[in-house]
């Protein structure tokens, strides 16, 4: 039987499993969208804005390992999801955005909401497709699905005109793929991992640099053995969070500009790091040529770009973390014997003495400021046994919620690594709790960031996505203000942000419930009142506004010369700082 | 270093842009760049000199290869290969140098394939080097226009086996 486009669009995404679709239509996808309300198997969740939309599908994707599915118009539809797909490109989502072209009769022609789609996205997909022929439809999205969800996840654009979707053709929907000039290298060098195996027996301070790659790979429960059989300290990147137990006593959480002093310290000094599925970005090296500059390195990524690319390595191993893992666990059974406790135990006395000598902390007066550290840690441990979900918004708070929300496994954290895109977390937020209606999902965000993308409350009252959002309300852009005291002698420029909105009543405002935690005392019933309720939620917590995150190492600079707490100059030039930040101290946050 | 880098690519629409893209956006050089179908119409061969130290050549290398309508690269450095660059000369000439402008072309085998009374346009064949050469000679006379084609490359018939990076074709 022939079928027009967009029902064949529709016959794809159902065959690629596709429960949830996150869209806004337009001119030339309104067959699409006609055919979509005639159905039900898939559910359209209408966003206020296709940047909201293609955050909701990378959500969605994050938390269920499946790609996530957009799909907007042509023109400002496309420029406005472009945000999302450089997002999901940089930190390696699986994402298919269909979006809407003018007929192929017009392209070219300057029509009205015509954009180059293809030539917009190029740089910031994995692959994409302009469908000429309807003919070509249903193997283009095989392919797009393919190459989605394959190797080195990634997010792919198919373009398609108006005139393919109301076209017809036979379905049929091919079963394999075959792309001559893509084929994914899944299995490690044999030879290599042995290298890797007895680089690991012979390393005295080895360390486990674990990052996104062991997410995607799922290749979590490998990880756990390889480090349990070898007694190896794990650090995380900030996308490789949840690969490992956080409590884990091997955990020794993020590392990086914003890691803890001891996965740094670790690091530095280790003789061999073994990366595994983690690229090497800056803010996790640092200076690159001071990086582990004691150590041997040991590569495993799907992503032969990634290796070599910043640093040298010794031992790459090109495949799939999981079946690497594998392997490498494989040989090293045969080989561990001993103690391996007994065999590391001076590493470890070091390592423990680092752990105790500056572990993460904070001051939380009892009758002073809520500190944004302390709400992070009482979100935690009221929230652990439930197994939430939480995404972040850009700054500050996310390194907060970075070090104290220890995540138990992979999966349940959405975050924007690469990018670092503000206005990411509520909308991913949402995608997550579209495809896990049942689960807690919580969103840390910041006071400026969740106003890039508020909207998309509206979005979360009417398709009922009941996403708790937690924003640490410092009246600044946090994460600048700290970098302007501590690198612009406290010149607060367009850092500040004052009081407005009232979050609270632009919750309620949406028809959601909106909460406000004022006083430290206030808090464990507001984030309990706001868990137990079955709507989006918004919770506002004022907190110190000065307060600054650390570690830190400033940029290009070394792992082991950390930043621990505000510089002394610093501190003398905070005596006289309001201590609340509330509405009366404006103008001295303004003249400070 | 400089290196001559042979890609075979799907011979599709917006491949070229995808290449060029590339080396713009990861600030990559491009000297030169052709590009025409292979023998098998659905392939296109490109020859891409560029330059760089070891490990940006070997990034240019691999991130080729992950483009997904890139199907084989070769780093034609990494083995014995010739290579030659085609080159239309305009030349200006007044009568009395017609003779040395055919002198000149008939020393480097190049052949005049347009002749005006006031100018000759040559076409010659060779290594860099050799386009250099004639281009220093013709340059006196006065070169009115100067098109070069960009370098083409073939790996010599192996005495060594080249050492290439070729993508399997997919399982599934
Ligand atoms: C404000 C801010 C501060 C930040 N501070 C820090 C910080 O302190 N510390 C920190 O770590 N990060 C920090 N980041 C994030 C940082 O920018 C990078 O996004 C992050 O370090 C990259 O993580 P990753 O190396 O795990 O790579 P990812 O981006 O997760 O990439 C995954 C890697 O794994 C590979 N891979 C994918 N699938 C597989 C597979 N199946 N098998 C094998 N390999 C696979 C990929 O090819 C890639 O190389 C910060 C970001 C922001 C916005
Ligand atoms: C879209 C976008 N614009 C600008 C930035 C630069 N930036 C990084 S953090 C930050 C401040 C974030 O403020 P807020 O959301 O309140 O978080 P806080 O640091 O205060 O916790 C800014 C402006 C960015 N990351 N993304
Ligand atoms: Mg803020």
């Amino acid at each position: 039987m022939k079928l027009t486009g967009s029902e064949i669009l529709i016959e794809c995404l159902k065959r690629e499993g596709v429960k949830t679709i996150f869209a806004l239509p337009g001119g030339v996808v309104l067959k699409i969208f006609d055919m979509l309300h005639q159905q039900t198997d898939i559910e359209v969740v209408l966003t206020r804005h296709e940047q909201g939309a293609g955050h909701m599908a990378e959500g969605y994707a994050k938390a269920t390992g499946k790609a996530g599915v957009c799909l907007v118009t042509s023109g400002p539809g496309m420029t406005n999801v472009i945000t999302a797909l450089a997002d999901a490109y940089m930190d390696s989502v699986p994402l298919v955005c269909f979006s809407g072209q003018v007929s192929t009769s017009l392209i070219g022609n300057d029509a009205f909401q015509e954009a180059d789609n293809i030539g917009l996205s190029r740089p910031c997909t994995k692959y994409n497709f302009l469908v000429k022929d309807v003919n070509d439809l249903a193997t283009t999205i095989k392919e797009a699905f393919y190459i989605a969800t394959t190797g080195r996840p990634g997010p792919v654009l198919v373009d398609i005109p108006k005139d393919v979707s109301m076209a017809k053709a036979e379905f049929t929907y091919p079963s394999s793929v075959a792309i001559r000039g893509y084929n994914p290298t899944y299995e490690g060098n044999k030879w290599q991992i042995k290298q890797a195996a007895e680089a690991i027996m012979k390393a005295k301070k080895p360390i486990l640099y674990v990052g996104g790659g062991v997410v995607f790979s799922g290749a979590s429960k490998e990880l756990l053995e390889l480090a349990e059989m070898t007694q190896i300290p794990v650090d995380m990147t900030l996308m490789g969070l949840g690969a490992f137990p956080g409590e884990h006593t091997q955990s020794m959480g993020m590392m990086g500009m914003h890691g803890t002093y001891c996965a740094n310290m670790a690091v530095h000094y280790s003789d061999l790091v073994i990366a595994v599925g983690a690229r090497f970005d800056d803010r996790v090296t640092g200076k690159v040529s001071e990086f582990c500059p004691y150590a041997k390195v040991i590569h495993i990524d799907i992503d032969p770009t990634s290796i070599r690319k910043n640093i040298n390595v010794d031992i790459p191993i090109v495949g799939d973390c999981k079946s690497v893992l594998r392997e490498l666990n494989q040989i090293l059974k045969a080989t561990v014997n001993g103690d391996q406790r007994e065999l590391r135990k001076p590493w470890w006395d070091q390592i423990r003495e680092w752990q105790q000598a500056h572990p993460l902390a904070y001051q939380q007066e009892p009758e002073g400021a809520i500190k944004p550290q302390h709400v992070v840690k009482r979100l935690y441990e009221l929230t652990k046994d439930r197994d939430p979900i939480i995404s972040t918004d850009v700054g500050q708070h996310q390194m907060w919620t970075a070090q104290y929300f220890k995540l138990a496994k992979p999966n349940r954290w959405l975050t924007s690594g690469g990018l670092g895109t503000m206005g990411f977390g509520f909308p991913a937020a949402m995608g997550a709790q579209a495809a896990f209606r049942n689960r807690l999902v919580l969103c840390v965000a910041g006071d400026g960031s969740v106003q890039m993308n508020m909207q998309e409350m509206a979005t979360a009252v009417v398709s009922k996505l009941p996403v708790k959002v937690i924003i640490l309300n410092n009246r600044f852009h946090g994460m600048v203000r700290q970098w302007q005291d501590l690198f612009y002698e406290g010149r607060y420029a367009s850092s500040y942000l004052d009081t407005t909105p009232d979050f609270v009543k632009l919750a309620e405002a949406y028809g959601a419930v909106g909460l406000r935690a004022n006083k430290v005392t206030d808090l464990d019933a507001v984030l309990k009142e706001a868990i137990a309720t079955d709507k989006p939620v918004v919770v506002d917590v004022p907190t110190y506004p000065y307060e600054n995150c650390y570690p830190m190492i400033p940029a290009g600079g070394c792992n082991h010369e950390m930043i621990l707490e505000d510089p002394p100059e610093l501190k003398r030039r905070m005596a006289g700082a309001p201590s609340t930040g509330s509405n009366e101290d404006k103008d001295t946050i303004l003249t400070a | 270093m400089e290196h001559i880098i042979s890609v075979t690519v799907e011979n599709k629409f917006g491949v070229l842009s995808r290449v060029a893209g590339l080396f713009s956006g990861r600030g990559f050089n491009i000297e030169s760049l052709s590009v025409a179908p292979t023998l098998d119409p659905s392939m296109s061969q490109m020859t891409i000199v560029t330059s760089g130290d070891d490990r940006i050549v070997e990034q240019i290398v691999k991130q080729l290869n992950k483009l997904i309508d890139v199907i084989k690269v070769v780093d034609l450095n990494e083995s014995e290969f010739v290579s030659r660059e085609t080159a239309l000369i305009k030349v200006h000439t007044k009568s009395e140098d017609r003779a040395e402008a055919l002198r000149i072309a008939d020393i480097f085998r190049a052949n005049v394939i347009d002749s005006t009374p006031s100018t000759y346009t040559i076409e010659v064949t060779g290594d860099p080097k050799k386009i250099e050469a004639i281009i220093n000679l013709l340059q006196p006379l006065g070169i009115k226009e100067l098109i070069r084609t960009g370098r083409v490359a073939i790996a010599r018939e192996a005495i060594r086996p080249a050492v290439s990076q070729p993508k399997k074709v997919a399982r599934e």
